[in-house]
Parts: structure tokens; C-alpha cells; sequence
């Protein structure tokens, strides 16, 4: 009878706490993805903890348990002091971590290659690309097939497929929007790539995650994704107005400052985002010039 | 005349910066002046700072590295203030760049001039007594090397006072790092202190390397030597093979700063990814160097206070051996981020991973030494059952962030600072406390406070998760590392939790010193006079504790594993020869400060561009390598009445304590009781 009432007492808080957990989870960025790429990373994540929990947790109750079991006040225990080996222990304990990490390295094959933040995520739709500049300390995105552009605020239709093709004016930096998945690394001279999909509507924030000098805590944006009718009307309504990012009003934006006020332009020069790449060119000799590949193509 | 040192690199705006710039060159003539007045200058130069004796040099490194923990935990602690306070509107009391020196300066302190101190302090004093030996095989080096450590962690103190230190974190942030984004002294300060240090440690590395392999007594097969000894071996191994790196890196940065090179530059050919390659070759092993010497220390423990042979003694050995091996394989996980291919990714991912394995094997190695043991509860004990709860969690969540799509999320976010903590604290920290502890009686003849010992335990167990895990909650919340001041109001609770913990380990570490001043308090209550008060299994235990200066009367001829054990086991231990012989002793030498003093000057001229100082300080370090080298007078001849006298009063002790009437482990384990 007692030990039912401790079990429905276990089972019970159990459920609470599972319960709690859960809930918890919303709000914590990664582990409530608002996008593909996030949610198989949350998944991969989850499984991962769990393959790791089948040693950590017997190690836990094995000290805990060794420990009061062979405390030296317990005279009854067995007491082996030359027992210095078991080559059937030895096998166990070799081949249970072996046969985790075959599983394990086995999932990081699979998904390194379809989580490849280079490769656009599969969907029916048109990628969409946005260039996307870090400076000290703001954000520039270059929308170049709807021609518009917009500082320290980025606007993403749901449902489309978003290639970022990344360079920086200034140091390293890293580009991470925690509510839909995987960050990258930005750097002058160079380009590299970041393919995400928001799959609903609401308010994120993107940031840096490389510390970059002193503007750093404030290089966080607001990422909006909007229906793709939304966006479409926030284009058009961006294109009516007089406004345009010419190469010398980028120059002022490109001055070291802390939080630029969000601002949009009806459109931009072109030409912006590989003048910023090559800002930094290297100088081959022989009258060409040209930025650094991005780390993937050289390899 | 003075380079760019002028009157307004010293501190005297902030504050606290004040306090120290003030206070610290009182606290300094004070003690040159009490030191003087008490006539123990003359005291401490004979007997301490030109000593060659590895296991004084043990005791001064230790003292460096606890010292320098003071100034990491107050650093820790202003961090955490910070960031329990500034949220929105709340701006704190750190301005960015403050913070940003705070935790450049907490990260190469922990792991530059606290750890690797007290780890190389820690070998010092146990590996030759381990292994039979009268002293490491090149004792004057090995006093060099201590001083290069003294000076290079005496320019880190001199940052807080003049100039200021690096803001781009302890392991270099490529470009920021360079003359154009960081102009001041902070990354020279930075660069010299790590090369100044790194020397030391290399000479080092080579030091216990040809001492292990070629002082060990006769008798004691590498299969034979103690799990200390073994993972020492490893490290310095480590050491040789991956400081080089280090240097190189830093060099590189030094021909860019100082002489406009592009090696790390965004512009004309520089590229930064390049850094990141070769820091983290020597950094990652850098981690396996600091953790594999604490692994054996929890070996050691783990056997003694078990009672009972170490469990699987080979599979420990082929997995430290396997740990080093990988640790240079697995450097590109410190930047999945960084655009690299994904068979790259894999490729590293995996072997990263892998390391898992060898690490796993032996926690429970560790497991099955406690199994059928009569385990004592002693502190060493406590700090290594608290590290086989706390280490799992730290290794697993490596394992996670070894998953290139699951680093993509987490890395660069607090997540990862959990993450290290969650190695280094358990794995690294523990280790070093629970083999200060188990050698405090053998190095200084006295045993140790349990009571206080425990309690600092219970703090830091209790601290640690306390501090880290709102981390690790917090990563998954996308928060940032390095940020001193966010908007996101659902973090500041976690963050004022993980203030309280780093409270309660800062409440650790008092508790922790109060444990080692009533240890010295009741010196002459609590003397060991066996010198072997742990019931211990190897041959730092065969003699008087504290070691006398030729450590062994005699060489030991090892026969087994754990070989003193065996012999109180058949009565063979204590055993004394028919007659003494004289003994050669290393002679005692200034030369290692002379050679601290002037790559101390060195380092801070190249830092504020002094640059006829930097030649007088290298001319000083080459022309006292130069007078070392002449010196033939290394020796002197320790004579064997000495000796003989030496030996007849530990006997005598020994058979007051009744140790020698019957020489089983028995009788030695109800005297514990």
C-alpha cells in the first residue's frame, strides 16, 4: 500500500515537472523554433542530451551508490583490496561509450550534411537573398531583388527560403537569430553564407555573437517575419518613398556608432555589397584585384 | 625616453582601478619593508628564491597560483554584478570596455597563471618523490622556469596599474585584436605575459619529460609508475609539442603590431581564420594539459582512500595516452561557425567526440576502484567524488557542442561558457584541490583541517551548479558571451542566480584558505610524523614528511605497482640499510631571478616601446645564461653522518608512533581510527 502512494507520489510530481519543463520551453529560443533549420538543430539536440544521459546518469548513481555502499563504516561489505582488473568490466566499459559514439557520429554525418548552413533549405519557394553587412556597430541588409535596404531591422517573409550572403566592413563578427537556427561567422574581405526559413509569423531578435569592441552588447535587431503578402506591401511601400543608400550615405552609416536608428531605403546602389568586399582586396600583381573567397571555396 | 609610458597610463580615474593603483604599490613597500625590518630578506633568498629544490619551487608556484586565483574570483565577481544589474534601462557600473578587460583578464589568469601554476607546482613536489628521484633532472632550469612564471603573472598585476590589459579575451579575437581596432597596451600586455609564461612552461614540459623518463629508480617499469606520474608524462609530452603553436601565433600577431605586418589583418592578404588555426592547435591540447594531470591526481586519490588497487590500470595509461593523441586532431571545433566545409565539420565533429570515449573508460575505471573498497571520507575523497557527479554533465554537453548543427546554436552563447566551467571547475579545479590536499602533509609535515576542508567542499558543489547551470539555460536563450549589458528582462533572474553561486564558491575559496591558516594554526596538534598519514600506496609516502632535502637516503629498488603499499602489506616497508653514503646535491643558484628580472623588464619595455630597455633586458638574460653556463660549482656533497642523522630521528619518530613494531597496513589503519 505504501509503496503505491509513493509511486502515485512520483508519478505525480513526475508529471509536473515534465509538465513544467515543457512549458518552460516556450520562450526559450532553442528549444521553440520558428523555423526548419531550428527545429531539426532542437531535435538533434534532444537526442544527443538523451544518448549522453546513458552515461552520465549511471556514473552519478554509481558514485552516489559506491560511495554509501563501501563507506568504510559499512563492515559488511565486501572487501576486495588487490582486485585490480575484469576484462569483462573492461569490455563493458569500452564498448557501451564506443557503441554512443558510433550512433552519435553516425547523426553528425547525416545532419552536418543536410544541416549545412551553406545549402538553401528545400522548400517549393523561391530563395530569397539578402546581403548582409556588419559594421562597427550596426547592421546593413540589401534586399537586391526587391531593391530595397534597411538598417538594424530585418524583415522576412514566412514560408521562403532566406539566403544571407554575409560580409563585414569591420572585425569578425557572428550572425544568429536563436529563433530560427544556425549562426555563422562574418568576416571582412570574404563572403559566407547562412540559409534560414521562418515558417511563422512574429517578433525575433537577431545578434552577434562575437564579441566586436565596444558597440558589441548593442549589435542585437529586430527580425520580423511578416506573411509573404505583408512583406510584398512592405516592399512596395518602401519603394514609394524618395529615399536611396548611395555608396556615400553607406560610408556614413559604415562609421564606428552604436545603434544607428532603424532606417529604410526605396533602394541602393548595387554595387555596395562587393565595394565593402573589396575594401579589403588583395592585390595580385597583375592589375586584377579581388576579395579573399570565402573559407568554403578555397577548401 | 619612456615610450608611450607617460602619466596618463596610470589608473587613477576608475575607482577601483585607483584603489589598486594606490594600494598596490603601499601593500608592495610595506612588505619589502617589514621583510627588512624582520631581517628575513637574507632568509628568504637563501632558503626560497634561489632554492633548487623541486619541492620548495612546488610550494612557490602553488603560493603564484593561488594568489592569482584572489585576483580571478574578484574579477568574477564584478562580472556577475554587472550582469545581474545592467538590464535595460540599468546601465551597471562596468563600461563596456571595462567588462571586456575583466573577462580578457579572468580567462588568461584561470588558465595561464592559476592552473598551470599549480598543476606544474603539484608535479614539482610529487613526480620525483613518485618516481625515487633526488631532484627533476635539470634543477636549475627548473628554478628559471618558476621565475619566468613569477615575472610574466607580475606584468598581468602590473596592468591593473599602468596601461590597461587585452579586451579581446584570453584566447585573442582575430582581427580586433590587431593595432588598428586595439591600439592601446591591453594586447601587448596580453602577448608578453603569454610568451614570457610560455617559455617557462616549455622548459618545463622538457624538464619533467627527461626526469620521468630518465630518473625513474630502478625497478619501476613505465607500466610500473604511479597513474600521477603516467598522466604527467603525458602532459609534458603535451606541452612540448603544442606550446610551439602558441608562440608562433603570438609571434606572428607581435610582427603585425609591432612592425605592420598583415599575418592576422582583414586588409592586404591577412587572413584572420588563419589565427584561429593556430591558436586553438595549441589551444585545445592546452585543456588536456591542464585536465590529465588532475585525472591522475583523482587516480591517486580514488586508490588510497578506496583502499584498493587502482581498477584497470592499463585501460587508465591507453586512455590518457588516447586523450593526447586526439587532442590535436580536434582544434576546428572551436569554429564550425566559421563557413568550413561540411566533410571538415564531420571530420572534426567526430573526432571530438571520440575523445568522449577514453574519457568515459575512465570515470569508471575510478568507479570500480571505489567497488569492493573500504572508502575513507577524507577531503582529497570529497573533491573527487564531487568531480565524477559534476564532470559528467561538463563532458556531455562537449559532447553536444562536438555536433556541428547543435554548435550552431549554441556556440559563442553562455551555453559555452557552462560548458568549460563545467570541465575546467569540476575537472581541472577539484583535481588540483584534492592533490593540494593529499600532498599538503608530505610537503609540509603537516595534516590538514578536515573539518574546514569539507565545508569549502560542500560550498563549491553547491556554488558551482548554482552558478553555471542558469547558463546553460541561458544559451538556449540565445544569450550572447562577453555582453555587459542586454534587454531581455526574462534573463536577469538566472543571471542574479548565478550571481549567488559565484557567492557561494567565492565563499568556497575563504573557506578553503580558512582550512589551510587553522591547518598552520594547530602545526604542532596535527604533525605527521609518520609521513604517511593517508595509509598511502606509492614511494612519496616512504619518507619523512616534510621530505628531507636528498629526499630518498637511499634509492629504492621498486619491485610493483602502488610498490610502498606492497611493502607494508609483506612487512618489507621501513626497512634501513647497513650504512649511509654521502649525497650530491644540486647547488643553489640566482640565476633563475636574475633571468625574471630582466624578461620581466623586457616584456614591459616591449609592451610601452621602451626600447632600449628591451635590449638591456634581453642582453640581461643572455648574459646570465652565459654565466650559468660557466658555472662549474653546481654541487655540493650532503655527508653521510648527515644523512645517517637525519634517518635515526625519522625512525625514531616512526617507532614512537608505532609504526615499526609491526609494519602492516593494520596497524597503520587503527591508528587513523
Amino acid at each position: 500500500m505504501v509503496e503505491k502512494k509513493v509511486f502515485r507520489f512520483v508519478f505525480k510530481v513526475s508529471v509536473v515537472a515534465v509538465a513544467t519543463l515543457v512549458s518552460s520551453c516556450q520562450g526559450v529560443a532553442l528549444l521553440d523554433p520558428k523555423g526548419p533549420v531550428g527545429a531539426v538543430n532542437r531535435d538533434l539536440l534532444m537526442i544527443a542530451v538523451g544518448l549522453g544521459f546513458l552515461v552520465v546518469i549511471p556514473v552519478i548513481a554509481m558514485t552516489v551508490w559506491f560511495a554509501v555502499r563501501y563507506h568504510e563504516s559499512n563492515k559488511k561489505a565486501t572487501y576486495k583490496p588487490h582486485w585490480e582488473g575484469s576484462l569483462r568490466i573492461e569490455a563493458v566499459i569500452w564498448l557501451v561509450p564506443i557503441a554512443i559514439i558510433v550512433v552519435l557520429s553516425y547523426l553528425t554525418w547525416v545532419y552536418t550534411i543536410s544541416q549545412d548552413p551553406y545549402k538553401p533549405v528545400p522548400s517549393t519557394e523561391k530563395v530569397l537573398h539578402v546581403q548582409v553587412i556588419s559594421t562597427d556597430w550596426n547592421w546593413v541588409f540589401l534586399y537586391p531583388d526587391q531593391g530595397v535596404a534597411q538598417v538594424n531591422k530585418l524583415v522576412l517573409p514566412v514560408g521562403v527560403p532566406v539566403t544571407f550572403d554575409m560580409t563585414s566592413s569591420a572585425v569578425m563578427t557572428s550572425f544568429f537569430v536563436p529563433d530560427l537556427g544556425s549562426q555563422m561567422y562574418i568576416m571582412a574581405g570574404m563572403v559566407s553564407h547562412l540559409n534560414l526559413l521562418a515558417s511563422q509569423p512574429g517578433q525575433f531578435t537577431g545578434k552577434n555573437m562575437e564579441y566586436s569592441g565596444e558597440g558589441y552588447n548593442s549589435m542585437h535587431f529586430p527580425v520580423v517575419a511578416v506573411s509573404k503578402d505583408e512583406f510584398a506591401k512592405w516592399v512596395t511601400q518602401t519603394k514609394a518613398t524618395p529615399s536611396a543608400l548611395s555608396w556615400d550615405l553607406f560610408q556614413q552609416v559604415n562609421k564606428p556608432q552604436k545603434d544607428y536608428p532603424v532606417t529604410t531605403w526605396a533602394s541602393f546602389d548595387p554595387a555596395i555589397f562587393t565595394k565593402v568586399v573589396g575594401l579589403f582586396a588583395v592585390n595580385h600583381g597583375d592589375g586584377t584585384s579581388k576579395g579573399l573567397e570565402p573559407a568554403k571555396s578555397t577548401n | 625616453m619612456f615610450g608611450r609610458l607617460n602619466w596618463d597610463q596610470f589608473q587613477l580615474k576608475d575607482p577601483f582601478l585607483l584603489a589598486a593603483t594606490i594600494g598596490m604599490p603601499i601593500v608592495l613597500i610595506a612588505v619589502v619593508v617589514l621583510l627588512a625590518y624582520f631581517k628575513k630578506w637574507g632568509y628568504l633568498w637563501r632558503e626560497w628564491f634561489t632554492t633548487v629544490d623541486h619541492k620548495k619551487i612546488g610550494i612557490m608556484y602553488i603560493l603564484v597560483g593561488l594568489g592569482m586565483m584572489v585576483r580571478g574570483v574578484a574579477e568574477v565577481l564584478m562580472m556577475r554584478a554587472q550582469q545581474s544589474i545592467a538590464m535595460g534601462d540599468a546601465q551597471g557600473f562596468l563600461a563596456p570596455d571595462k567588462y571586456a578587460e575583466l573577462f580578457s583578464v579572468h580567462g588568461t589568469i584561470m588558465i595561464i597563471f592559476v592552473a598551470m601554476p599549480i598543476m606544474i607546482g603539484l608535479m614539482n613536489i610529487a613526480i620525483p618523490l613518485q618516481i625515487g628521484a633526488r631532484d627533476v633532472a635539470y634543477p636549475a632550469l627548473n628554478s628559471i622556469s618558476l621565475w619566468l612564471t613569477i615575472s610574466s603573472a607580475l606584468l598581468v598585476m602590473a596592468s591593473l596599474v599602468i596601461g590597461s590589459f587585452s579586451t579581446s579575451g584570453w584566447t585573442g579575437i582575430a582581427p580586433f585584436f590587431e593595432k588598428q581596432f586595439s591600439p592601446g597596451t591591453g594586447v601587448d600586455y596580453w602577448t608578453w605575459a603569454l610568451q614570457i609564461s610560455g617559455v617557462g612552461t616549455t622548459l618545463t614540459g622538457i624538464n619533467f619529460f627527461v626526469t620521468i623518463l630518465r630518473l625513474r629508480a630502478p625497478g619501476m617499469k613505465l607500466m610500473k609508475m604511479p597513474m600521477f606520474t603516467w598522466t604527467s608524462l603525458t602532459t609534458t609530452v603535451l606541452i612540448i609539442l603544442s606550446f610551439p603553436a602558441l608562440t608562433v601565433a603570438l609571434l606572428l600577431l607581435s610582427l603585425d603590431r609591432y612592425l605592420g605586418m598583415h599575418f592576422f589583418t582583414n586588409d592586404l592578404g591577412g587572413v584572420v581564420m588563419l589565427y584561429n588555426n593556430i591558436f586553438w592547435m595549441w589551444g585545445h591540447p592546452e585543456v588536456y594539459i591542464l585536465v590529465l594531470p588532475a585525472f591522475g591526481i583523482f587516480s591517486e586519490v580514488v586508490a588510497t582512500f578506496s583502499r584498493k588497487k587502482l581498477f584497470g590500470y592499463e585501460s587508465l595509461v591507453y586512455a590518457t595516452a588516447v586523450i593526447a593523441i586526439l587532442s590535436f586532431t580536434v582544434w576546428l571545433h572551436h569554429f564550425f561557425t566559421m563557413g568550413n566545409d561540411t566533410s571538415v565539420n564531420i571530420a572534426f565533429g567526430i573526432a571530438t567526440m571520440i575523445i568522449a570515449i577514453p574519457t568515459g573508460v575512465k570515470l569508471f575505471d575510478w568507479l570500480f576502484t571505489m567497488y569492493r573498497g573500504r572508502i575513507q571520507f577524507s577531503t582529497p575523497m570529497y573533491w573527487t567524488m564531487g568531480f565524477m557527479v559534476l564532470f559528467g554533465i561538463g563532458g556531455m554537453t562537449g559532447v553536444l557542442m562536438a555536433v556541428p548543427p547543435i554548435d550552431y546554436m549554441v556556440h559563442n552563447s553562455v551555453f559555452l561558457v557552462a560548458h568549460f566551467h563545467n570541465v575546467i571547475i569540476p575537472g581541472v579545479l577539484f583535481g588540483y584541490f584534492a592533490g593540494m590536499i593529499y600532498w599538503f602533509p608530505k610537503s609540509l609535515g603537516i595534516k590538514i583541517d578536515e573539518t574546514w576542508g569539507k565545508v569549502a567542499f560542500w560550498c563549491w558543489t553547491i556554488g558551482f551548479p548554482t552558478a553555471f547551470f542558469p547558463l546553460y539555460a541561458l544559451g538556449l536563450m540565445g544569450m550572447p558571451r562577453r555582453i555587459s549589458h542586454y534587454d531581455d528582462p526574462t534573463w536577469q533572474p538566472l543571471l542574479i542566480v548565478a550571481g549567488i553561486g559565484a557567492l557561494i564558491i567565492t565563499a568556497g575559496l575563504v573557506l578553503f584558505a580558512v582550512q589551510g591558516w587553522k591547518t598552520v594554526k594547530d602545526r604542532k596538534k596535527n604533525a605527521d610524523t609518520t609521513g604517511d598519514p593517508w595509509n598511502g600506496r606509492t614511494l612519496e609516502w616512504s619518507m619523512a614528511s616534510p621530505p628531507p632535502v636528498y629526499n630518498f637516503a637511499v634509492i629504492p629498488h621498486v619491485e610493483e605497482r602502488d610498490d610502498f603499499w606492497e611493502k607494508k602489506e609483506k612487512g618489507t616497508a621501513y626497512q634501513r640499510p647497513e650504512k649511509y653514503s654521502d649525497i650530491h646535491l644540486p647547488k643553489n643558484i640566482p640565476y633563475g631571478v636574475y633571468i625574471g628580472v630582466a624578461s620581466f623588464l623586457f616584456g614591459f619595455a616591449m609592451i610601452f616601446y621602451i626600447w632600449w630597455l628591451a635590449i638591456l633586458g634581453v642582453l640581461g638574460v643572455i648574459v646570465t645564461l652565459i654565466l650559468s653556463g660557466n658555472n662549474d660549482d653546481t654541487e655540493f656533497v650532503f655527508p653521510a653522518e648527515e644523512v645517517k642523522r637525519i634517518e635515526d630521528a625519522h625512525y625514531e619518530r616512526l617507532a614512537a608512533a608505532g609504526v615499526l613494531s609491526g609494519t602492516s597496513t593494520t596497524t597503520l589503519e587503527h591508528k587513523h581510527e
